[in-house]
């Protein structure tokens, strides 16, 4: 009998092993669907919802009514073009100038760091050891009148004693680009370091100078780390306040400037969401046309 | 496809006493070489035995530190990659991942500013049999079918020598024969100087008219397969080249083109033609399927025993152990003649006198046995 029960037991087990195993993906899939669901799903419907909210006459501040009013966009975008455009072509010219940045030094931690190699990647990730609003507020110590970057360029035959960067669209861009160099940095450097050093062999076989090599492959085969970075600098760059607030002067407003007052100095819930609602919009828009249009879904 | 044929008598590569340190470290040490235009030429050796450095320092992706390398009367020595006219099949491959196979062939055209590749790469393509791949990425592509490609990549330039650097490594032991064979093919179709870098002597002796064996850094002998296995100058080329009995004799007398040898109370003859050093101690050097398990000859040893017993199929391998202790191997044809015996059995083995040779008694008996199977 013994020996029948044991056999049933592992039968019976078996099946709750089967049934175990398909329900496993959905148990790990929990915690981050529960959280995504409390504290994104729900707060993007709310804030769609308060974006065509209007305020009735008379009543209290922070006081709204749904009536689905969507000319709410309208008229957002329309009072805020101005900062919408500074947002993205800040953002650009941040992400450029990362690019730039980045790809030299990647390169060289990639292909001739040697042992200095992995030294050099934590030097890459150790501004984040520190707080980003201390960083910040620490580039406007370093750009200020008194600091060494204004001190050095007055000694400059061709600035003039007036010159100034803090509260100028330099110092909010500078800072954009400082901030996000890291997330530009490191996909470049990983997929750099991917390439397989025989195929640059190969190429310099195949009559192609360096240079021709590095524009014909090794450029082509960095391009998934390229996608990768522009988009982690662009995507926060054009929804950033911090610099602007820190760095900027009231006209390098960037549209995160407009959202944070209308939220929490205005009080103007509708016009603050159907504003985060276009700039949610357009950052989509601009990805999707940037990732077709580099064509990185057949490289990777 | 005799249009694809190049007769442009390019002239033959040279290597004039190149060597090459990395470090105190010594990879090729003043080697010489002249590689006759049009041949099919192999450096076989154990890894590390300075056959890749050398074929990079032709290929120009290392400098020699000391020697001239040159094509007919134009030296490439410190000439960049680029610039050379010799391309090389790389030992994965190293297709580029991001172009189809049409543009990976047509790369080094199209950098020598060639416009109109279509031609020359379907040709190329059509060569190793590939056309219908052409807007492939290499990514779908076999292991086989990559290889093949990296050659009509490489041939598709016409360089003046084709280096391939153990182009057959990474395949299969049946895909590497068909390879073999096919590579031998394409050889003869557009007589270019292929140099071909091996560690494997199967594979070299299939291939190439011309084998060079090198250890640490230098060229131990030159010469065809049948020279190198019928006639090995040294123990390891003995032992690299197949499998070989060495035995430690004592010359007894020089004359009338015969040398007399012997070894624990046995006299052997070897042709004086066959001995390679005027020493007296010498190894005598005898291939196991010359081996024969009889006791007729001028050359034998009585009072053997047999070890260990192998069946292979096309034959069966014995060890045998000499009244001294020494034990040799002898293949046994798997024909009507067969003994089958079994481990215990007393034997007596016997050969002629033209199958044997003798070597400086001055070697390493082991020189180069049981290197050829690393990697």
């Amino acid at each position: 009998m013994a020996f029948l029960h044991g056999a049933t037991k592992s039968k019976s087990g078996g099946g709750s092993a089967v049934k175990k195993r398909s329900l496993t993906p959905y148990l790990l899939l929990a915690p981050g669907l529960i959280w995504l669901i409390t504290f994104f799903v729900i707060p993007i419907f709310s804030l769609a919802s308060t974006s065509t909210m209007v305020r009735p006459q008379g009543s209290q501040i922070g006081t709204y009514v749904q009536e689905l009013r969507f000319a709410n966009y309208v008229d957002a975008f329309l009072a805020n073009q101005e900062q919408y455009v500074r947002s993205f072509l800040y953002a650009g010219i941040a992400t450029i100038l990362a690019l730039a940045i980045s790809y030299p030094l990647a390169y060289m931690i990639a292909f001739k760091a040697g042992k200095y190699r992995n030294i050099l990647l934590v030097l890459v990730v150790a501004p984040f050891f520190t707080s980003f609003l201390l960083r910040t507020v620490a580039w406007s110590q370093i750009l200020g009148d008194e600091g060494p970057v204004v001190t050095t360029l007055k000694l400059l035959p061709f600035f003039d004693d007036s010159i100034r960067l803090t509260a100028t669209p330099f110092a909010v861009v500078s800072g954009l680009t400082y901030n996000f160099l890291p997330f530009m940095t490191l996909p470049l450097y990983a997929s750099l370091e991917r390439i397989d050093p025989r195929t640059l062999e190969a190429s310099g076989d195949l009559y192609a100078s360096g240079f021709t090599t590095f524009r014909k492959v090794t450029v082509p085969l960095s391009m998934p780390g390229v996608v990768a970075g522009t988009l982690l600098t662009f995507i926060p760059a054009a929804g950033d306040y911090v610099n602007a607030a820190l760095l900027g002067n009231p006209s390098t407003k960037m549209i995160g400037n407009v959202i944070e007052s209308r939220f929490f100095a205005v009080v103007d819930y509708p016009t603050a969401a159907a504003l985060s609602f276009t700039l949610m919009a357009t950052i989509l828009i601009l990805v999707t046309l940037y990732i077709r249009k580099s064509g990185t879904d057949e490289l990777v | 496809m005799a249009k694809t044929k190049v007769s442009q008598d390019t002239g033959d590569l040279v290597l004039n006493r190149i060597s090459k340190y990395y470090g105190d470290f010594c990879a090729v040490d003043d080697l010489s070489l002249t590689i006759p235009d049009g041949s099919f030429f192999a450096l076989l050796g154990p890894s590390g035995c300075g056959k890749t450095t050398t074929l990079r320092m032709i290929a120009g992706l290392e400098e020699p530190t000391a020697g001239t390398i040159s094509i007919g009367e134009t030296d490439i020595t410190t000439q960049k990659s680029y610039r050379r006219n010799v391309n090389t099949v790389f030992q994965n491959y190293a297709l580029f991942p991001h172009l189809s196979i049409f543009e990976n062939i047509a790369f080094g055209l199209r950098r020598r500013g060639i416009k109109d590749v279509k031609d020359e790469v379907e040709k190329a393509l059509s060569l190793v049999e590939l056309g219908h791949l052409s807007e492939r990425k290499p990514a779908q592509l076999s292991g086989g079918q990559q290889q093949r490609i990296a050659v009509a990549r490489a041939i598709v330039n016409r360089p003046e020598v084709l280096l391939l650097d153990e182009p057959l490594g990474a395949l299969d032991l049946k895909l590497r024969r068909q390879m073999q064979i096919e590579l031998k093919r394409i050889q003869l179709e557009v007589g270019i100087t292929f140099i071909h870098v091996t560690h494997d002597q199967e594979e070299a002796m299939t291939m190439a008219d011309t084998i060079a064996v090198m250890n640490q850094g230098k060229i131990e002998q030159m010469g065809s397969a049948t020279e190198l296995y019928e006639a090995p100058k040294t123990a390891f080329v003995a032992n690299f080249l197949g499998q070989c009995n060495l035995i430690k004799v004592k010359v007894q007398s020089r004359s009338g083109g015969k040398v007399i040898v012997s070894a624990k109370g046995h006299t052997f003859e070897i042709p004086e033609s066959r001995v390679s050093s005027s020493n007296d101690a010498l190894l005598l050097g005898v291939r196991p399927e010359k081996l024969r398990l009889d006791d007729k000859g001028v050359n034998s040893i009585q009072e053997c025993v047999v070890t260990d017993r192998s069946f292979v199929g096309t034959s069966t391998q014995y060890l045998v152990r000499t009244p001294w202790d020494l034990e040799l191997v002898v293949f046994e044809q798997n024909d009507e003649g067969l003994h089958d015996l079994r481990v215990g059995d007393k034997v007596s083995l016997e050969w002629d006198s033209e199958h044997t040779f003798g070597l400086d008694g001055a070697q390493d008996v082991n020189a180069g046995a049981d290197l050829d199977d690393d990697e």
